[in-house]
This record gives structure tokens, sequence and C-alpha cells, in this order.
């Protein structure tokens, strides 16, 4: 059938644009996780030099690089960008690279409709960059933009509304052609629960998307119409509530951090078996732990503001259901340590980033079960120990995976195997600056340093002076990535189809690096 | 280059472990944990935060004391075989059912220590903190003191923020005015906001709470012991949120009685006479210390503003124009941006001084006096 | 067909993606610009939407050209189910943000406003009534009345609900003229619908003093009733492409999931009025 309409239709898989135009115009999943790769790292660049800025004016107490309206903006761009701009792209970009591989499909659902979800990316990051450059410079609130403070705000408000709502199509979007995928495309015999725990965690992280996004969408939709239309949503004189706006938007922030950390997750899930030559530990009690994380994370939000004044009872409740949040999670630790358990384990670099990833993910999520008990919270609200626990989820969290999973399947991608001994280096080094950087600052926070102050007072001094050391180092420890990435595609040792003697899964099947169309005729299951 | 291996990097982070060991206790001063709070429900908060960080370290201890284990001794290099379990019913049951168990066990001492901290009821005094950008307003609304009102914004003076003079103890966390408060009574706070959403904070009571334009959300404190203790709005609130401390003086009753009386006779003094006529000199030069404590912050001690988000005074049509527009701005505002309504903030005198100032300063040659009953006039 | 399922169907490089990113990118700046009273913001504004325009009328129509070409598999066909189920979810939660606001300020925004220490010491003698437009809004105003207009449209929709129905009932059968003269009813329903929301809103803003500023009655008001406006202007115009489509002899009884989609969609926004009616009207 497919050979008559090849020919009906002179549709011909061999030949395709070269140049720029083969990636302004591909439908190819590979390609376009590659790109979504690319750009997430790229994103990661400005993200993390705009930390940078913030690090270096917090080095010693008193004004000294930046304005305080600048810093409020780097924060702000800080934020954004690496949530929206590096860490989910970066998950992205895996789904869309290994999802195919990985059920057997040959590629995603809606290769055209997945161009554009990518193509999205890049106008949505620079209405975000370009906010800095409009009169009044970017939004100077804070990634969660509360009202009144963001109505306040100038033009570059409006950029960052509309940046949002570009990024919020761009990830509904790419949820449903990843459920789609998912539900539709796998290989014969591949039922749901034979599926790679990697497919899993976006399978539901997709739900979450496609659950909050649109939330976002109407939340800051409404700021955008109490900024210019006299709308009272958030305004109590006409009725409104500030609070309200917090309320919907950590409705969609809390499952946002779980659409964070779930992928992450799954990474975590493939390379642990890998390198320890060992099914993995429960896989049932896996997915469920997964969906039950995720369906809980939507009736947690207001442990962001415990502070705000809700009533004891809302207090309480939020309390309960966010510690409830750690039996799940905690199932998934222990799940990791018993496939360790007994294994034959070898160290090689994403093992290690996996390691990482277990003991400083646990480190930042007993953090957050401190910052779940009401009564702690209200003193550590909006302190450094929060921004001490979002670090350790998100940095050593997400970001360690997504480097776990940059290592471990780079092979499959480039066709080469990267220099293990700078893997290690980049690895020891992010780990020790990444400790260094963050965990002093639970300290901070602990002693009373409010977070988003541009200056503090003297007993601050020391932790803020070793947090900048840690962090000028950790990132010029990124940089050893980007080279070690860099050279791997130049060259280096040849990969096998499957170069870890561990690993499981079709993606091991096809050859190193992928070809261009894997899997046209599906591969059977057994 | 020189193969890392990693063991020697273990042995790497374990002396840069070490050496942030040392570092801790070469620095004994330094803080690692939260200050002990003077009230009892902020001593509750600190031996459950105590309590709670004790069992996270002793599940960390565990599971990674197992991971360890098998770390060193199921490698690979040394010839370990994996084994082929990969599900065990019984244990995965119980480990969900025990960390259920010990959050359960947790949750009851939190709930209590919650109860405990959200009782506002029954207070002595009742203070009105109000929140402006960026300076605090008190008022004494019930109890011993009622009645007093004032502003209290940060002290440090500019020069040290900057780094043209050395900084104080205190920088940062010192006020004109603090609050008082007596020893050992029951002092609600009542907290709301002029303008965008601040946060009224004091570590040392274990206490804080946003103050939301439009709402009067409240807390409490019982404080035990004398001493002056410091906090800082803990909600970002534009640009100088970093620059707006909160400082409470807890006295003894008496030293309190005392306060109470002074802080009365001030406040007679400084009503004024409303119907005084000002000349231009000895407005000005009241009008430029009020300037700089109030508007500054945002249109710059030059008049020169910060161009895109605060505008110029210096040569700005409203200002050099008619009195009227100049006057209805700075009284009432312009509402849905940051220019706040003064009128609400500081009395007649006070704007009629500014706009006084405003109007000759700089490069603005007005020559104009605008005496407290023209400011009467422009209140809407 | 059955030996179809075996291949997959993944389209050709495409241009039509970048164009829609550039028109997104041209709306969004042109519309922060515009609202800013940035002279050139409506005009990149515009030049977004004909862009946008252009890349629909591309994209579709290969979309169009492939599945009358024959180059769907049942496998496709599927995915564009999924998709399309999930696509209304998400509109769905959309509307939820809106609908949620309105809870919120009924339920626990105007009643705290109106009680406690709130009401002692901010807002003296305000009460907590709905409509309410909050304690600043000092003018009179009236709500809009369920029971006139809006009851009209409420049937006017369910009846386009029923037509479309009855359209798809006629594909089924491969009565052409049966679908498209239920099409074509089912499209001036919406029109009238649509007119008749534009007179409501003349209505309010005439004669009601009811206002998208007045409070948050206005607010909630305008903006769920106005994006719901916005989704139908949507789907009646795809209804109209479908209409086109069938008077040109597209779909087949067996193979017509471009008008399964307009249809789902037309009875999600159908829904959505429902709980309007019943929410913002009439309670
Ligand atoms: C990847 C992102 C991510 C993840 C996974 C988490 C996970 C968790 N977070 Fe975190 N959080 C953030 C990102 C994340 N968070 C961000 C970005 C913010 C700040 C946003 C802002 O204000 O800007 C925040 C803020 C935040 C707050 C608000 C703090 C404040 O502002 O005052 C709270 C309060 O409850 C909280 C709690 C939790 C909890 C309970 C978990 C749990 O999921 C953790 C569960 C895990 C464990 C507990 C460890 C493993 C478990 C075991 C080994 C089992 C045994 C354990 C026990 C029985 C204790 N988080
Ligand atoms: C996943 C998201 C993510 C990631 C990866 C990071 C990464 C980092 N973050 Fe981020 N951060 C947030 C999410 C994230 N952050 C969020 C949500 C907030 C809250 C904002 C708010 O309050 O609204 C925040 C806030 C925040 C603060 C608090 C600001 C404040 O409250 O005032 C600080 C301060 O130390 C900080 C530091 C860092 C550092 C040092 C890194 C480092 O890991 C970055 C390292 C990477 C690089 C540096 C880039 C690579 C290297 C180069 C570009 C070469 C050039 C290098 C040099 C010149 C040295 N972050
Ligand atoms: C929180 C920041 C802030 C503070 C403090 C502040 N202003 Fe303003 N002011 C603004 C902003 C922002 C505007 C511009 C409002 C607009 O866009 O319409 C403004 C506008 C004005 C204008 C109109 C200028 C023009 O040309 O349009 C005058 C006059 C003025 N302020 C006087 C004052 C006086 C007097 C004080 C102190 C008592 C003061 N401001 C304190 C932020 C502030
Ligand atoms: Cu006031 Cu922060
Ligand atoms: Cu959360």
């Amino acid at each position: 059938m497919e050979a008559v309409h090849a020919g009906a239709h002179g549709h011909d898989h061999g030949h395709h644009p070269t140049g720029l135009m083969r990636w302004i115009t591909t439908t190819n999943h590979k390609d376009i996780g590659t790109m979504y790769l690319w750009f997430s790292f790229t994103m990661f660049m400005v993200g993390g030099a705009m930390a940078m800025v913030i690090r270096a004016e917090l080095f010693e107490p008193g004004l000294q690089i930046v304005s305080p309206e600048f810093f409020n903006q780097m924060i702000t761009l800080h934020a954004l960008i690496m949530v929206f701009g590096a860490i989910m792209p970066a998950f992205v970009g895996f789904a869309n690279w290994m999802i195919p591989l990985q059920i057997g499909a040959s590629d995603m659902a809606f290769a055209r409709m997945n161009n554009w979800s990518f193509w999205i990316l890049p106008v949505a990051g620079s209405m975000l960059i370009l906010s800095l450059f409009v009169p009044g410079g970017a939004a100077g609130t804070g990634w969660t933009m509360y009202p009144p403070l963001s109505i306040q705000m100038g033009m570059g408000m409006d950029f960052a509304i509309f940046g949002l709502h570009l990024l919020g199509m761009s990830s509904i979007m790419g949820s449903i052609n990843i459920i789609t995928t998912i539900l539709n495309l796998r290989a014969p015999g591949m039922s749901l629960m034979r599926m790679p725990l990697f497919c899993w965690t976006w399978l539901i992280t997709a739900y979450l998307l496609l659950a909050v996004m649109p939330v976002l969408a109407g939340a800051i939709t409404m700021l955008l119409t109490d900024r210019h239309f006299g709308t009272s949503f958030f305004n109590a004189a006409g009725g409104g509530d500030p609070v309200m706006f917090q309320h919907i938007f950590w409705f969609f922030g809390h499952p946002e951090v779980y659409i964070i950390a779930l992928p992450a997750f799954g990474v975590i899930s493939q390379v642990i078996p890998a390198f320890s030559r060992k099914h993995i530990f429960g896989y049932a009690s896996m997915v469920y732990a997964i969906a039950a994380i995720a369906l809980i994370s939507f009736f947690v939000w207001a442990h962001h503001m415990f502070t705000t004044g809700i009533p004891l009872t809302g207090q309480l409740y939020f309390m309960y259901a966010t510690m409830l949040i750690a039996v799940p999670t905690g199932v998934k630790v222990f799940n990791w340590t018993a496939t360790m358990w007994k294994g034959a384990l070898s160290f090689e670099t994403p093992m290690l980033f996996a390691i990482g990833f277990l003991f400083l993910f646990t480190l930042g999520g007993f953090s957050g079960l401190v910052c779940a008990i009401t009564a702690i919270d209200i003193q550590l609200q909006d302190t450094y120990y929060v921004v001490a626990h979002f670090h350790y989820v998100m940095v050593a969290g997400a970001l360690f995976s997504a480097y776990a999973g940059a290592y471990y399947w780079l092979p499959k991608w480039t066709g080469h195997m990267y220099n293990e001994t700078l893997g290690k280096l980049h690895f020891w080094l992010t780990l020790i600056f990444f400790n260094m950087t963050f965990f002093v600052q639970h300290f901070l926070g602990l002693a009373g340093m409010p977070r988003r102050v541009p200056d503090y007072a003297l007993q601050f001094a020391e932790f803020n002076k070793i947090s900048s050391i840690g962090s000028f180092g950790l990132g010029i420890s990124q940089l050893l990535f980007l080279y070690i990435v860099i050279k791997t595609i130049k060259g280096g040792p040849k990969a096998g189809d499957k170069p870890w003697d561990g690993a499981e899964g079709l993606e091991w099947t096809v050859p190193s690096p992928a070809p261009h169309h894997t899997f046209e005729d599906p591969p059977v299951i057994k | 280059m020189k193969k890392i291996t990693n063991k020697t990097a273990i042995r790497l982070a374990a002396a840069f472990a070490a050496g942030i060991a040392f570092t801790g206790t070469a620095l004994a001063e330094m803080q690692l944990n939260m200050g002990f709070p003077v009230t009892a429900a902020g001593q509750t908060a600190y031996h459950l935060h105590n309590l709670i960080n004790i069992i996270c370290l002793i599940i960390f201890i565990g599971v990674f004391g197992v991971m360890g284990y098998s770390m060193i001794y199921h490698r690979k290099s040394k010839g370990h075989k994996p084994a082929e379990f990969h599900e065990n019913l019984t244990v995965e049951i119980l480990w969900t059912a025990i960390p259920l168990l010990i959050l359960i066990i947790i949750a009851i001492p939190a709930t209590k220590a919650l109860i405990s901290l959200k009782d506002t009821s029954d207070s002595d005094i009742t203070i009105k903190a109000t929140g402006y950008q960026w300076k605090w307003g008190y008022d004494y609304l019930k109890g011993e003191g009622e009645g007093i009102k004032f502003m209290s914004v940060l002290a440090t003076p500019q020069a040290q923020i900057k780094g043209q003079e050395p900084k104080d103890e205190h920088y940062l966390l010192e006020v004109d005015n603090p609050i008082v408060v007596p020893v050992g009574k029951k002092v609600r706070i009542l907290t709301t906001s002029n303008d965008v959403i601040h946060s009224w904070a004091m570590p040392a009571f274990g206490v804080k709470q946003d103050a939301v334009p439009g709402f009067i959300r409240d807390t409490q404190f019982r404080a035990e012991k004398e001493g002056t203790y410091r906090g800082q709005c803990s909600e970002l609130c534009g640009k100088d949120h970093g620059f707006m401390p909160i400082v409470v003086e807890v006295v003894s009753a008496d030293k309190y009685a005392t306060w109470v009386d002074e802080q009365k006779k001030k406040m007679a003094a400084a009503m004024g006479d409303p119907n005084k006529v000002w000349t231009l000199d000895e407005s000005k030069a009241y009008g430029e210390k009020l300037y700089n404590a109030n508007c500054a912050a945002c249109h710059q001690a030059t008049g020169k503003g910060i161009p895109g988000a605060f505008p110029a005074l210096d040569g700005s049509k409203i200002v050099t124009g008619p009195k009227e527009g100049h006057l209805a701005v700075v009284v009432n505002g312009r509402p849905g941006t940051a220019m706040a309504a003064f009128g609400k903030q500081l009395s007649d005198t006070e704007i009629a001084a500014i706009v006084t100032y405003e109007r000759n300063a700089w490069g603005n040659k007005t020559g104009e006096v605008v005496q407290p009953a023209e400011v009467k006039a422009a209140h809407k | 067909m059955s030996q179809q399922v075996s291949r997959y169907f993944v389209p050709e490089p495409s241009h039509w993606p970048i164009f829609g990113s550039m028109a997104l990118f041209c709306m969004a700046s042109g519309a922060a610009l515009w609202m800013n009273k940035v002279h050139a913001g409506p005009w990149v504004f515009v030049t977004g939407l004909a862009i946008l325009a252009y890349m629909l009328f591309g994209w579709f129509g290969t979309v169009i050209r492939e599945s009358e070409g024959g180059r769907y598999n049942k496998q496709v066909d599927t995915s564009f189910r999924w998709s399309m189920g999930w696509f209304i979810f998400s509109e769905v939660m959309f509307f939820a943000a809106f609908f949620g606001a309105l809870f919120y300020t009924r339920v626990l925004s105007v009643p705290d406003l109106a009680s406690g220490d709130n009401l002692a010491l901010l807002y003296h003698g305000f009460t907590d009534v709905w409509p309410n437009a909050g304690p600043a809004f000092k003018e009179t105003f009236h709500p809009m009345e369920p029971w006139g207009l809006p009851a009209i449209n409420t049937a006017l929709l369910l009846s386009s609900g029923a037509t479309l129905t009855w359209a798809h009932w006629g594909l089924l059968k491969d009565n052409r003229k049966q679908l498209i003269i239920g099409l074509a009813l089912t499209v001036i329903l919406g029109a009238l619908f649509l007119t008749f929301q534009v007179h409501e809103y003349g209505e309010a803003y005439e004669h009601l003093n009811l206002k998208l500023t007045t409070g948050v009655y206005g607010s909630t008001f305008f903006m769920l009733t106005g994006f719901h406006g916005f989704h139908v202007t949507l789907g009646a115009t795809m209804l109209t492409v479908i209409l086109l489509r069938s008077i040109a002899g597209h779909f087949k009884p067996d193979h017509h999931f471009a008008f399964e989609a307009v249809a789902w969609y037309w009875h999600f926004v159908d829904v959505v009025w429902l709980l309007l009616f019943v929410l913002v009207y009439w309670l």
C-alpha cells in the first residue's frame, strides 16, 4: 500500500531539504528532538548567566553591580527561562527522540505539529528576552507574577504574559502529540504495562500539562485584562482578591513542579537498571506511584500560600495533603534503591548523575517536607530555605537527571562514545559546586534571610559569599559539558548499537547513530 | 590530562566536605539553625523542626546506608553477579505503610503547633501594620497606647548601601520608628497594604503574615523576653523590597507606659497648625526632607526619576503646570501605577511642603508656595 | 485497509509551522505594543493575523488534500480522535480557570470583604450580595436578566446541537441533502446566537450600566461570555468550512473525521453555554 502511495504522491522519505531548511521544515522526531535539546541548552546558558548576575550582586552586602529593579528582572527571567526554556524543553527533547524509539513507532503521531511545537519556543523565548529591552525593562515580579505588583509593571510584563501564552500553546500541542503517540502508535505487543518507565512518566506528565497549562493561560489573561481593560479580578475595590491569582497560579504551579520532576524520574528509571544490570524493582508500583504523585499534585497548591491568611482549616488540609506526596515519592526512592541492591553496579557518568540525583533529590524532598509543615513554613516562607529546597529538586533533581539522560543516550544520538574521564570530571565538579552553592542557603533561610532581595544584613555575609563562589564554579563547570558534547559529535570511539551492556529497550536495537527513519515497519515484541 | 577515578574524586569530595565543616567550626558564631524564638508558639515550631530533621536524618541514613552498602559490595568490578528478583509485594507494602505512619506521627504535633500559632483571640493590644512601597505604617488600634500612629522607615543611610561608608552592625535592619510593645502581653497584628502585597515577618516570634491590599489579615505573638527584634518584609513588593525592615522593641510594662506618653505628646506637636501660612523658604526646606524620605525612592533625589519606570519631576509638565493638577496626582495618586495616593499617608501640611519643594527644586522655578489649605481642597 | 495499519503515516517536511510561528510572534508582540499605545502595535498585530490566516489556509488545505487523497489510514484516524478529544479537554481547563474565578469571588472574596475585620475597618456598610461590583463601585447597575435574550440563546444553541446531529445522521446514511441542510441550519443558528449576543452586550453597555469595568460581576460576566462567544465564532467558522466541503462533495459515511471533530467542538461550546446560563445568568 505504502509503496503505491509513495509513487502516487512523490512521497519519498529519502529526500528532504538540506541546510537550514532541513531544520526549519523538518517533520522528523529526531531532528526536532535535537533542536529541542540545543534550544534548551542555549536557554540554560542564558538563564545561568542571569543566575550569575544574581549571585554576583549577592557576593557581598551592599549594592554593587546592578540596580534593585534590574535585580528583580533578573530573578524573574532567570526562573522563567530556566523552567520554561531550559528544563521543560530538555525533557521534551528527550521525549521526541526516545519515545518513538522506545515504543517502536516511526515518528510522533503529528509530525508536522511537532515541528510547530518546537518553533514556537524560540519565538516565546525571544519574547521573554526582548522584554528586557522595552521601556521600563522586563517584569520585576518574580516568576510568580503576583498582582498587584504585576499590575504596576510596564510593557515588559505584557511581553512576558504573551510569551507565556505561546509557551503554553507549545506545551499543549506537545502533550497532545505525546499522548496520542503513546496511546496509538505503540508497536504490536507493546502493552502499556510493558512500556519503558520513561514513556510512562511522559504520558502522565503530558496529562498534567494538558490540565494545567490552560489554567495558567487563564490566570495571566485575567492579569492582562486587569492591567489594561479595567477588570477587577485581583482588585479588592471591585470585589476581587489579589490572593485569587495565587490560587489559580499555584493550581498550575504545583503540578508544574511535577511536570519538571516526573520525566526526570523517568530518565532515572532507565539509567539505574542499566548500570545495575538488573530489572527495575517494582515496575507496577512505580507506575502507580507516578500516577499517585500526579493526582495528589492537583490538591496541594495552597502550600505555597501558608502566609497569605487562608483559614486554619485550609492550612491544615493543605499541610496533610502535601505530606501525603512523600509516600509515593518514597516508593520510587525505595524501588530505585532495591533495583541497585544485589545488582552488578558500575559507575559510568550517567550512573553517577543518577546516584547524585537520588541523594540530592531526596534531600530536596526532605526540605520540601519541612516546608509542608505549616507552623514551620510560616518561618521559612519566602526565605532562602525555599530557594535551597527548590534548587535541590530542580537542579540536583531535574538537571542532574537530564545530564544522566544525555550521557546515557549520547552514543545513540551521535554514534560516538563521549570521553568518560571528562564526563566524570563534569559530574564531580557539578556535584561539589552545586552543594557549595545551595547547601548553605538552607542556613541562610533558617536564619531568616528573605529571598528576592538584592542586598542583605551583615550576619548573612559569609554564607552568601560561599554560595556565590560555588555558583561561579558551577557555571564554569557546565561549559565542560558543552565541550564534551561537541567533542562527541565530532568524533570519538564508535558506539555499538547497544553500548551499555545492561541497557534494555527497543532504542538499543537500532544502529548508533540512529538512522533518520527507524521502525518504518513496526517491530514485533515477543 | 591526569585520569580521575571515582575513588580519588570521592576523596576530593570528602576533603572538601571536611573543609566546609572546619570553616563551619572556625566561624562558630555562624547560625546553622533557626534562631531560638521568644514566643511559646515559635518555640513549639522550633522543636517541631528539630524533630522532623532527626526523622529525616534517620530515613536518609537508612536508605543511603543500604544504597551505600550495595555501591561498595555489589559492584561489577568486584565480580558481583546481578540477582534476578524484581518484585516483592511484602516489602512494597511495608515501605508504603511505614512512611505513611511516620507522617501521621509528624502530623499530630504539627497540627497542635499550628493551632496555637493561629489563635488570635483575646489579645491585649491590637496594632494595624500597613505596608507601603516601601515602608510600614503602624496604628495602635486597641489596648494601652490606642491612637498612636506612625511610619517606620529604613534608617540605614544610602551611603552605607552604596558602599561609601562602613556598614553598621544592624545594616538594613534598623528603622527610624520601631514598634514598641510590652513584654508578656498578647499582641495581635492586623496586616493590610496600601499598594502591593507585603509581608510582616518577625523570625524571633515565629510570625509571618502577608499584607494584602484591600484585605485585613491577622497574626499574634506574646514575647516573653525584652529586647529588640528585627525582621524584614517577606513578599516581593517592587524595587526596594529588600529595604523595608521591621523592628519591634519589647519592653517592660513601665517603659511601655512612658513610651506611650511620649508618643502622644509627639503626635500632638506634629499636627501643626493647618491654617498657618508658610513662606517659600520655610516650606521648601521642610519639603526637601520629606521628599527625600517619601518620594526619592522612585523619583530620585535629583528629580530625574528612572526612565521607563518612574517619571522625572524635574521639568515635568505636571509639576511646572497648574498647582491643582500637581496636587491631584500627589494626593490621589495614579490608580494602577506605583504612584500611591499620598493624601492617605501624609498630613496636608507635609504634602504642601513636598509640593512646594518639587515646584521650586532642581530646574523647576515656579516660585509658588502651596499652602496646607490648598491641599485640603485637592482631596477627592 | 488492514494492510495499511502496519505502516505509519509520516508527512513530508513542511514550511507551514514556521509561518505559524512568525504569525504568533507578530501577533504577540503586536498586541503587547498595542496595549501600551505604541503606534506600530496594531499594524504588527494585523500583519501577524494575516500570516496566520495564510498559514491556516495552507496547512488545513494540505491536510484536506492528504485526507481526500486517501493517505490517512485507520491509525491516523484514531490519532485524530485522541488528539481532538484531549484538545477539547485543554479548552475545558481554560474555561475552568474563569469559572473558578467566578466561584472564588462569589463564595470567598465578596463574603470575606463584607465580614469580620474587613467590614469593620475598611468597608463599613458593604453587603454580601450577588451580583456585586465591590466596595468601591458606587454607581448602580443592573445584572443581565436570564429569561430574556439569554434564554432564547440557550434554545438556539441547543437546537443547533440537534440540527448538527441530524446532519450527521444524514452523512452516515449518505443522504447529502440532509447533511447540507442540517449543516446550513446549524451555521444559521450559530450566527443568530452571535447576533443576539452582540445585541445583549449593547444593551448591557447602554441601558444596564453593566460594563467590563463593573467590578467582579462585570469582569466575570464579560470574560466568561466573551470567551464563550469567541469560541462560538471559531466553531461557526469551522462549521462553515465543513459546510462548504460538504457542498464540494467531501466526506464519506465511513471517513469524515473532520466533520466529527467540529461536531465535538460545537457540542463542547454548547455545554459551556449551559453552564454559563446556569451559573452566570441564572443563579
Ligand atoms: C521539581 C520540582 C519540585 C519537587 C519535586 C518538589 C517537591 C516537594 N515540594 Fe517543593 N517547590 C518547588 C519545586 C519542587 N518541589 C518550587 C519551584 C518551589 C518554590 C516556588 C516559588 O515559590 O518560587 C517549591 C516550594 C515548596 C513549598 C512552599 C514553600 C514556601 O514557599 O514557603 C512547599 C511547602 O509545602 C513544598 C513542598 C514540597 C514537598 C512536600 C515535595 C515532595 O514532593 C517531596 C517528596 C519527597 C521526599 C519526602 C523524599 C523521598 C521520600 C522518602 C525517602 C520516603 C520517606 C520520607 C518520609 C516519611 C518523610 N515545596
Ligand atoms: C529549573 C530551574 C532552575 C535552575 C536550573 C536554576 C539554576 C540556578 N539558580 Fe535558580 N531559580 C529558579 C529555578 C532554577 N534555577 C527559580 C524558579 C527561582 C525563583 C525565582 C523567583 O524568586 O521568582 C530561582 C531563583 C534563584 C535564586 C534566588 C534569587 C532571589 O530570590 O533573589 C538564586 C540565588 O542564588 C538562584 C541561583 C541559581 C544558580 C546559581 C543556578 C545554577 O545552577 C546555574 C548554573 C548554570 C550556568 C551558570 C550556565 C552555564 C554557564 C555559563 C553561561 C558560562 C558562564 C559562566 C560564568 C560567567 C561563571 N536561583
Ligand atoms: C512607589 C514609587 C513612587 C513613589 C514613592 C512616589 N511616586 Fe510619584 N510617581 C510614580 C509613578 C510610577 C508615576 C507615574 C504614574 C503614571 O504612569 O501615570 C508617578 C508620577 C508622579 C507625578 C506625575 C509626574 C508626571 O509628569 O506625570 C508626580 C507629580 C509625582 N509622582 C509626585 C510624587 C510625590 C510628591 C511623591 C512623594 C510624596 C511621589 N511621587 C512618590 C511612582 C512613585
Ligand atoms: Cu514590602 Cu517586600
Ligand atoms: Cu508546590
